[in-house]
């Protein structure tokens, strides 16, 4: 059966040598690899969830009267969006689940991608020659972050509505094209001519899907293409990939994994409420909400936005609103582009032009360490500063404090957190068999009273590294070997 | 990267059964096999029960338990399986250098410079035409692609609809009079005919019980005492810094908060940023009593409301 149908699709396409390689494709085996696979199946669940919600929600800031199950909100004048989002939430059956899994789904998704690189980064997976797999990276990131913010302001809301216009407030900081930006993009002055739900709709549904999926495509071919990387140990040398095959133990381990990310996803979309949009009510321009922030992956700027000094430049007739400019536009772009360009700076350090299959432990790069560390200290300070308002009500300190607090960290915590990792690399790199699983000494008294040690016998897990790595074998004889005496049994002998 | 072992061509070597890489990781795979398998049917009693919740209630919280009993059963059922039941390895796969030969990107590059070159150069005049063409539809294509998304801003930022003697309405239509707040109360207010209007947003406070003959609230900064209008006070109620409703106002120290990036303002003294990101204050708008005692604009704003912009002078 299977034999004649590969006969007929090999007779017109050719697959049968390019499949098999691609079955015995060997995939090294570390938890920290996972991490991307989190990132790929949270996009599988939002692309699942996503097209179901998009069966229910209308783009539309129409005006409507509700009649829907939720009783507070009837008779009310909302917006189609609003209305078809809490109809989502209260009268679509399954709704609620879908709307809340595809939200949480975002948050994780966003997050393993910021693990998944940090892991890529400080392992050094982004050298020669996987330089154009660590751009498109960057680049999912920074769609999945717009995507994301596109997706969460859908609903309508009073919190989401008011990203929107802060949104807008960005653009216009830009200086000579910003008024510009604004009007085009909304359609007029904010709140613009009512079209920006159906604007933002198709960029979040179809466009910027389509970008992170080309991309996606691209990654995972890339990673095919060029092999995965693979941590030093016994027989792993930069010519060779030691694992498990495709097929069938990798696609066992991720197809189990896809399905544990999904349980775990729609756990929290079931359990845990995430953005309850009928508590906030619709968005209306003259309306606020105390404490609001952002989803967690915006959550660096808004930071930024709050220490931000209120330095805005005026001179020669025009406006330039710096405390904007600078933490909105100027601040995340050097962040990702300093990301794009890193593997091209470190190699113009290092001068080094070699291929790296196999990775580096982080505290053998200590200044590459060190700088992502202070990176990365630089985004959480900013990212908590998203909360001053929340933090001086839990810690009952001056508003005042908190944010000169987060000044002042901004620029030190990331000066003294590089500086630690790097000094804690240098200790580490000094110590001999760091890393290496400790065995126990077995001391023992001989009869003429002198203490001897031997190390004992290897732990039981580490028993399989004792196996030289061998080809994929392709043929298996099924039988035993001791039954093994007619013609036609082939044995190979190692 | 050198490439010293051999590339296998077809199929390779088969193996015996008996191979130690082919052992499953486990000590004891009857056992692993049971787990697996308690794990498989536990994954499909979720999915049942999933089913029937749906069926039944559509209860959120089973629903969400249900299925993702279901999924974690199968995925740690088949991940066992994957991990511990299948051949243990470690198996081997060498890596090939992929950059081409020296004469194969000779090669490339000579197709492009000399047989692309060739042709380019004794046709520059095709060449320059196709170039300018392209170039045009380029130039033409932005103006629907770009321009046809919305109109040019013109002076809308600088202007707003409170004119002068705009009446104060709430976003109802109701008429405010001078008398409708308490000490210490706030109304969002709109000119009549734009209730709602985002730019047009107006915060009224009250901060004195004042009567018509009373002295005026001494407002700074000087200039401004005769904008209030019996104790009440007006302002844009668009942040300077990015345009969100400043709608926190705290009575005890008369400043009004902005509760997305906690600028904050002083209330009496021109809404004057004391604290926070915002830039500028909030604009007033003068206020007067007309004769049948409702509250009424004496003017518009004498500046561009909300955040910061380029045209901004």
């Amino acid at each position: 059966m299977i034999d004649s149908s590969l006969r007929w699709v090999d007779d017109r396409l050719g697959v049968a040598k390019g499949g098999r390689t691609f079955l015995d494709k060997i995939f090294p085996d570390h938890w920290s690899f996972m991490l991307g696979e989190i990132a790929l199946y949270s996009f599988v669940v939002l692309l699942g969830t996503g097209v179901f919600l998009s069966l229910y929600y209308v783009p539309s800031a129409h005006e409507i009267v509700y009649h829907g199950s939720y009783i507070p909100l009837r008779g009310q004048r909302v917006s189609e969006a609003y209305a078809t989002s809490v109809g989502l939430s209260f009268d679509v059956k399954s709704g609620l689940l879908m709307r809340q899994a595809h939200h949480w789904a975002a948050d994780i998704f966003l997050g393993s991608i910021a693990v998944h690189m940090a892991r890529v980064f400080f392992t050094g997976a982004f050298r020669k020659p996987r330089e154009f797999n660590w751009i498109v990276g960057v680049t999912m990131l920074i769609l999945g972050i717009v995507n994301g913010f596109l997706g969460y302001s859908l609903p309508d809301d009073l919190v989401s509505g008011t990203g929107i216009r802060i949104a807008y407030s960005i653009m216009e900081s830009i200086p000579l094209v910003g008024s510009y930006l604004g009007f085009w993009v909304f359609g007029g002055n904010y709140p613009g001519s009512g079209i920006i739900l159906e604007r933002f709709f198709i960029l979040h549904v179809l466009i910027v899907p389509l970008l992170i999926l080309g991309l996606l495509g691209a990654h995972l071919g890339l990673l095919v293409k060029q092999k995965h990387t693979q941590f030093p140990g016994k027989g792993k040398t930069e010519h060779n990939v030691v694992g498990s095959p495709m097929f069938p133990t990798f696609m066992a381990k991720t197809t189990g994994f896809l399905f544990v990310t999904t349980a775990v996803i729609f756990l929290l979309g079931g359990l845990a409420q995430i953005n309850p949009i009928w508590q906030f009510g619709q968005y209306e321009p003259f309306q606020i909400s105390y404490a609001v922030q952002p989803d967690w992956y915006m959550g660096w700027l808004d930071g930024a936005l709050r220490i931000m000094p209120s330095w805005e430049w005026v001179g020669w007739g025009h406006t330039l609103p710096l405390e904007v400019f600078l933490p909105a536009v100027i601040f995340p772009g050097i962040i990702f582009n300093i990301l794009i360009i890193w593997p091209f700076l470190e190699t113009r350090k290092t001068k080094d032009l070699a291929y790296h299959n196999l990775l580096d432990r982080p505290r053998d790069r200590p200044l590459r360490t060190a700088a992502g560390t202070a990176m990365l200290t630089l985004l959480f300070m900013t990212f908590f500063a998203s909360s001053t308002d929340v933090m001086a009500n839990f810690f009952e300190v001056p508003l005042n404090d908190v944010l000169w607090f987060f000044r002042f960290a901004v620029v030190i915590a990331p000066v003294i957190a590089g500086f630690v990792a790097f000094k804690i690399c240098n200790e580490m790199r000094a110590a001999e068999g760091i890393g290496k699983r400790k065995r126990a000494l077995i001391i023992s008294r001989s009869s003429t009273g002198e203490y001897s040690t031997t190390e004992a016998e290897p732990r039981p897990g580490d028993g399989s590294e004792e196996l030289e790595a061998i080809p994929v074998p392709t043929f298996i004889d099924l039988v035993p070997p001791e039954l093994a005496t007619g013609a036609g049994v082939r044995r190979v002998m190692r | 990267m050198s490439d010293e072992s051999p590339r296998l061509e077809g199929p390779l070597p088969p193996a015996a059964l008996d191979d130690p890489h082919l052992q499953p990781y486990a000590k004891h795979p009857e056992g692993t096999q049971a787990i697996a398998a308690v794990a498989l049917i536990i994954g499909f009693l979720g999915f049942i029960g999933f089913g029937i919740t749906y069926w039944v209630s559509d209860n959120t919280q089973w629903e969400a338990v249900t299925l993702g009993v279901g999924m974690l059963g199968l995925g740690f059922g088949v991940i066992t399986w994957g991990k511990y039941l299948m051949p243990q390895g470690p198996f081997v796969e060498e890596r090939h250098a992929f950059h081409s030969t020296e004469d194969e990107r000779a090669a490339m590059t000579a197709a492009i410079t000399e047989r692309g070159g060739m042709v380019v150069k004794r046709r520059k005049l095709l060449g320059g035409l196709f170039l300018l063409g392209s170039t045009a539809m380029g130039v033409v294509l932005v103006f629907p692609l770009l321009r046809s998304l919305g109109p040019k801003p013109g002076r809308t930022l600088f202007l707003t609809n409170w004119k002068k003697n705009s009446q104060l309405v709430t976003v109802d239509g109701r008429r405010v009079t001078a008398d409708d707040l308490d000490v210490g109360g706030v109304l969002t207010v709109f000119p009549k005919g734009y209730e709602g209007s985002s730019p047009d947003q107006v915060i009224l406070i009250r901060l004195a019980k004042l009567g018509p003959f009373d002295a005026p609230y001494p407002l700074s900064p000087p200039g401004r005492t005769d904008w209030t209008a019996q104790g009440n006070v007006a302002y844009s109620k668009m942040c300077t810094h990015l345009g969100c409703p400043v709608g926190l106002y705290q009575e005890q120290t008369q400043q009004l908060v902005c509760p997305c990036h906690q600028s904050i303002f002083n209330v009496n003294a021109g809404a004057l940023p004391e604290f926070g990101p915002a830039p500028r204050p909030l604009p007033q708008l003068p206020l007067k009593v007309d004769n049948a005692g409702y509250l009424r604009s004496q003017g518009g704003f004498d500046q561009p409301v909300g955040p910061g912009f380029w045209e901004r002078p």
